[in-house]
Formats: structure tokens, sequence, C-alpha cells
């Protein structure tokens, strides 16, 4: 009879085991990931964080897919924890580096490509590149099969994380549903903060921005989502104050409210 | 037997280039008569050609007699245009050369003034062309005899009066050759040079004994091409830093690819695949039956170690290069940069594309107060309700969506900067960080201080996403 122990280890086992067969055999564990810090998350998450070597969508909720603010400031967050030089590749003039500074990552790490109608070509082409720390495309348009299996056997080749930020003119673009090849889809949408000091609602200033971060697609794991506070000066998320000192269910209905 | 040519001696006796040698003969009875070695004359004139190359980057040899100079950029090197030519023309003299020199806008108005012009240096200001030439008589322009003599039968002498005769009659009497010759004189048309190279370029050529027309055929040839200019390389102690391709087709044209890298470079499965990237682009025709790889520009490239690996590296240290060449060479100069804080409180001043040289960006990138992750190019105006002098707005209209605004951060007040725009003396803005009904957070702005007119029309604007 078989332990919930072993159990798990064999369900572990044979987890590698996939992993390194989609991996063509250069294996998959949990130190080529970066962690979110939130162990909500990392637990969820098959790799213990954002796998490196892969590419993740990300897309903002409602109408900020225009902007593609939140979601540029997770991608941010999430290189600001890596070493090395990253490719952000879009339109001329579509990021503040003050902005990228104030969220952790130094824009003179960051090249910054002008791609125009190319710019999944120019990803591929970054991708390519194992001295980076990642890449970053901000693409509007269509992603499709093809295209994001491309960009993830890129990374896969070179370790370096992707990712894709879907932009849109349109509010509910179909486009953002086609299936595609890449490691993880992240909706980045943003919540009502709350007010900077609890017990006296009226005082002005800004709390720590509130997001609700969707896991919609993530190979070799289930979908979910959490509310978290967004990135720090370090690019660093946080479990929600709400959350932290409250069980979860009334905290969610109350940010609804 | 015809005179070629003819020293300024027996000029002065009344012999000219072109005459019969038996007329001159008996005009000057001891006249000495040398053979004419054309091919040693063109030879000398490419050395001479070369030579040049120490006043400008492009030069050419026009033979018979002339040498062209392409000075675009250069006359600064040496004080300016005419202490330039004073230099040329010295030089010259000291090897026992006669020169006559001009300058101008075109290759064409160089080389007429030159001959025709009668002074021995000659400077025309840019866009003076027309006027220096319109004395000057038709010879000038490069013609053959035949269209001479027949401009002259005319009543055509000069260039002036050719620029100033309708352009049908002529082009239907001469052909389209006067007429480009004019155009190229007066710079309608473009004429391009073909320089000599310095003797020291590395130049590979490759013959087929079939012509190539496959792009597949073009990258192994590439392969060879470029593996034996980077052993030159290697030998030399130098890497590349740009590569022309020269296809030679068999139809007599060719066709040129120019890559360029970012550092010096010997490397060449990089090289190779730059190129094989603008392969595509060759129109092959009915097929190339040479290729020639030309390096004009090269740089030393000494060994140097690699950084240590025990240390982490510094931020952004790792060698981009290759990745650079080749994001610039499919998408184009200017289009892989780096942004550079400028001291400006102004937003939309406070950064700077700069292109990618290898170095990181200098400078320190600080702003005490939050800074929006995205800014727009302009300001984009909103209708807001507000109360002034100091309070955010209540809810705000952009692009016909209305936003209410539940939490509020500032006012930020930057002023105008009145050293850049004087009529930034008293202008002032009031930036507000705003969160709305769905959490979003807008950077908003009001111009004007809401209490003094003079400082801004109470407009509001929208300027960045956080």
């Amino acid at each position: 009879m078989m332990t919930a122990d072993t159990r798990a280890a064999v369900v572990e086992a044979l987890r590698a085991q996939i992993a390194a067969t989609e991996q063509g055999g250069r294996g998959c564990s949990r130190a080529h990931a970066v962690p979110f810090g939130i162990a909500a998350i990392d637990r969820h998450l098959p790799a213990g964080g954002l796998l490196l070597g892969a590419v993740h969508e990300l897309q903002a909720s409602g109408p900020d897919v225009e902007v593609g603010a939140a979601p540029a400031l997770f991608a941010v967050g999430v290189l600001a924890q890596r070493p090395g030089p990253v490719v952000w590749i879009g339109r001329t003039g579509g990021v503040f580096a003050h902005g990228l500074l104030q969220a952790g990552l130094d824009p003179r790490r960051v090249v910054f490509v002008d791609a125009g109608r190319a710019v999944l070509l120019a990803m591929e082409e970054a991708l390519r590149h194992p001295d980076i720390a990642g890449v970053v495309c901000e693409l509007e348009g269509r992603l499709d099969l093809v295209t994001s299996r491309r960009l993830q056997l890129a990374a896969e080749g070179s370790q370096v994380l992707g990712f894709v930020i879907r932009r849109s003119r349109r509010f509910n673009d179909p486009a953002f549903n086609q299936p595609s090849a890449a490691m993880t889809r992240w909706r980045i949408g943003t919540m009502p903060s709350p007010a900077v000091l609890s017990h006296a609602p009226d005082v002005p200033g800004l709390h720590r921005p509130l997001w609700r971060l969707e896991l919609l697609r993530c190979r070799g794991g289930e979908a979910a989502s959490w509310i978290v506070e967004g990135a720090d000066a370090q690019g660093r998320l946080a479990v929600a104050a709400v959350l932290a000192d409250r069980p979860a269910a009334p905290a969610q209905r109350r940010a609804a409210g | 037997m015809v005179i070629a040519a003819a020293c300024s001696k027996s000029r002065g006796l009344g012999l000219r280039v072109g005459m019969p040698v038996a007329h001159a003969q008996a005009m000057v009875p001891e006249l000495v008569v040398a053979d004419a070695a054309l091919a040693d004359d063109a030879h000398a004139l490419e050395r001479l050609a070369a030579w040049c190359l120490r006043l400008a980057p492009l030069t050419a040899a026009d033979p018979p007699d002339g040498v062209w100079i392409d000075v675009t950029g250069c006359a600064h090197l040496h004080g300016g245009e005419a202490p330039m030519l004073g230099l040329l023309v010295e030089h010259l003299e000291r090897q026992g050369l006669h020169s006559q020199v001009a300058i101008a806008d075109t290759p064409g108005a160089a080389h007429a003034l030159a001959r025709f012009g009668g002074k021995p240096v000659e400077i025309v200001a840019g866009g003076g062309a027309a006027d220096a030439l319109a004395p000057l008589p038709v010879a000038a322009l490069r013609v053959d005899s035949r269209t001479n003599d027949g401009l002259r039968r005319l009543g055509l002498d000069l260039i002036g009066q050719l620029v100033t005769t309708p352009r049908g009659p002529l082009a239907r009497r001469f052909g389209s050759g006067l007429l480009s010759r004019l155009d190229q004189a007066l710079g309608r048309v473009r004429e391009p040079i073909q320089p000599v190279l310095p003797p020291e370029t590395i130049s590979i050529r490759r013959t087929f004994v079939e012509p190539l027309s496959t792009a597949e055929a073009f990258v192994s040839v590439i392969l060879t091409l470029v593996g034996e200019a980077c052993t030159l390389l290697e030998r030399r102690g130098e890497g590349a830093r740009r590569l022309d391709l020269v296809f030679e087709r068999v139809d007599a044209t060719v066709q040129v690819v120019r890559i360029g890298t970012a550092r010096p470079s010997r490397d060449v499965r990089h090289l190779a695949r730059l190129l094989d990237e603008r392969v595509e682009e060759v129109d092959p025709g009915l097929g190339v039956e040479a290729m020639r790889l030309v390096l004009p520009l090269v740089e030393p490239l000494n060994y140097g170690q690699q950084a240590s690996g025990l240390v982490a590296d510094e931020a952004g240290a790792a060698d981009l290069s290759e990745l650079i060449d080749r994001l610039v060479n499919r998408l184009g100069q200017g289009k892989v940069y780096r942004l550079q804080p400028i001291e400006s409180d102004v937003p939309e001043r406070s950064q700077q594309a700069v292109p990618m040289h290898g170095s990181a960006g200098t400078g320190p990138w600080m702003s005490p107060w939050p800074r929006p992750v995205r800014l727009l190019r302009r300001p984009e105006p909103i209708e807001a309700l507000a109360m002034i002098p100091d309070h955010p707005p209540r809810a705000f209209t952009w692009r016909r969506v209305r936003h209410r605004v539940i939490h509020a951060d500032g006012p930020e007040r930057i002023t105008g900067e009145w050293w850049v725009r004087s009529t930034e003396l008293v202008a002032v803005r009031d930036y507000w960080i705003v969160e709305n009904q769905e959490g979003r957070r807008f950077w908003l702005f009001r111009q004007g201080d809401g209490i003094d007119p003079t400082t801004g029309g109470l407009a509001w604007f929208l300027h960045g996403f956080f």
C-alpha cells in the first residue's frame, strides 16, 4: 500500500520525466524558474515560479488592454530579479524609463528595439541569444500556434525568459483567446486599492496597487487566480494586505463591491 | 599618328592635342616625340587616386587625365576647402605634376571647371554650379566630338545657352546622352563615382564556371569568402566593421549588399549569417558570374580576457553585439537603441533614445517622485471636474470614457524650463496620480497653479499610466 508521501514522490518523479521529454532531454527543475515569493502562487505553478526558457503571455484586463500598463509592470518586476540585459521590443516611446527604474529594472540594462511589424521576428532573434535575462515583446495582433511554437523552441534553446504583452485596440479581442504554444498565459487586472489608512479612509494618498492575477492557461498546471499587491520598487509582488489579515472569501467579496 | 599629350612649352609653340605628328614636326622641326603608354598612364592615374586618399576617403581615377575626390565632410580636417586645395596643389607640384583643381557640387561640374575654368584653383560655393558652368564651352560637359560639333553648328557654344534651350528638340537631335551629362553637371541626376580602394583593403573575388542564381549557392560561396577574409583579418589582428558583398551579374551589372557590425568582428559564423540574411534582397537576374567580398572598414581587434565567472557580471556587461548587429541588419539603423536620461523635470524631455555603440548608457536615472511606466508621447486633453487650486479631479473623461476618481496623490508641481523656451518662464504643471473605480492608475496634470492665470489655462491632460 502506497503512503501519501511515496505517492507524491512518484508523481513528482513522473512529472520531471514528462518535463524532461518535453524539453528534448535537457531536463527542467525548480532551479530554472523565477519564484514570485508568494507561497500560494509558487506552490501552484509546476516549476515553482515562472519557468525560464519559456514564453509567457501577458494581457491586461478590460480597457487597459490598449495600454498594457499592468502587464508591463508585471514583466518588469520579474525581470528585475534576473541579472543581465533585457531586450524590449515595441514601438518607440512606449516605455518611460523612469518608470522602469521605479519598478526595479535599471534602464541601462535595457536594449530597446523598434521592430515595426517584425516584432515576432525580432523576438525570436533575441530569444536565441543566451546571454540576456529576458525579452519583452509588445504585440498588437495575432499570435498563432506556429509562431508561438517557434518562440517557445527558441527560448528553450537559450533558457531565456520571454514575455509577450498582448495589446489591442479592441475591448474583447478574440485573438487573445486563440490557443498558443506559450508556457503560461496571464491576465493582470487592476482592482480598487484600499485606503492608505484603513481606520481613516478620508486621508488622501495612494496605497500599493492591487492586482488580480489570473493564470488563464498553464502547461502542466491548472488555471487559478490570486489577488496580490502590485510590484514594489524591487519589482516584487506581495500578498494583498486585505488577504493577509482576513480570510480570502470575504476579502474577494469586499474587493468586488 | 596624333599627339596624345603635350607639355606646356610645346603648347606655347602652337602644338595641340589631337594634331597629326607630321604636322607638328613640320611646325617644330626639333620636336621630341615619345610613344604614348596608355596602360602605364592609366596605372599611374590609379596610383595618384590612391595617393589622394589622404585627403578624403572616396577618390576615383577619371581617365585620361583626372582624379575625382569626394571631399564631402572632409574639408574641415584640413582647415577649409581653400587650404585643402592649396595643400593638394603644393604636394602635386613637389612631385612634378602640374594640376588644375576645382571643387563643385557635382563631379560633372568639378570636372568641367578644372579643365575649362581657366583658374588653377576654383571653388564653387554650394548651389552655384549652374552660374559657374554657364560661361564654359559645351565641350566641358564630357560629350563626344560629334555632339560638340553639332551643337556648335547650331550656335550653341556655351553651357548657359544649352540650359535655356528646350530639352525636347535637343534630345531628338543628340540623344539622351547630352541631356544626362547636363543633368549630372547641374546635380539633377546623381552620378556615383567608382571609388578606388586603398591598397591594403581586403578584397576577395570568386569567379564561377557556371553562373549561380540560387540562394543556397550564394550562401555556400559567402561562407568561403568570409572564411578567407577572416583568416586574413586574424593575421593582421583586425576585425571587420563593414562588409560589402558585390554580386557581378552576367549582364555586366552589379548588386551590392552592405552590412555593418557594432564592434569589430572576425567571427566567420556571425559575419556569414549577417550576409546570408540579406541574400534574399539580391536579384540574380540571368545569373551571377562572380562574387567579391570587400572590407572597406576594419579596426584593430585584440584578444581580450573574458570576464571572470566567479563574480557576477555587471548590469548589461554581457556581449550583445552579435544580437544588435543582427537586429540592426534586419530592421535598419536607429531601430535599436538605449534610453539615456536627460536632466530635465519635464517628463517628455527627460529621456532620449541614443544609438547602441556597445557601451551602456551614462548618467544616473533618478526621479524622487513616482513616474509611470507608460508615457503618452503627447499629453492628451481630458475633461475633468476639480476644485482649484489644490484638489485632484473628482472625475475625468478621456476618449469619451468617464473615470471616477477614488484615490489620488499629488500635486507634484513641475515648472517650465525658461532656458529651453522663453514662453515657459512662468508655466506650471501640477501632476496627480489618480486611481479610478477599476483600480487603474493614471498620471494627470493641470496647466497652471490654479491661482495665477498667467501660469496656465487650467486645462487638464492625461500623460501616463501606472
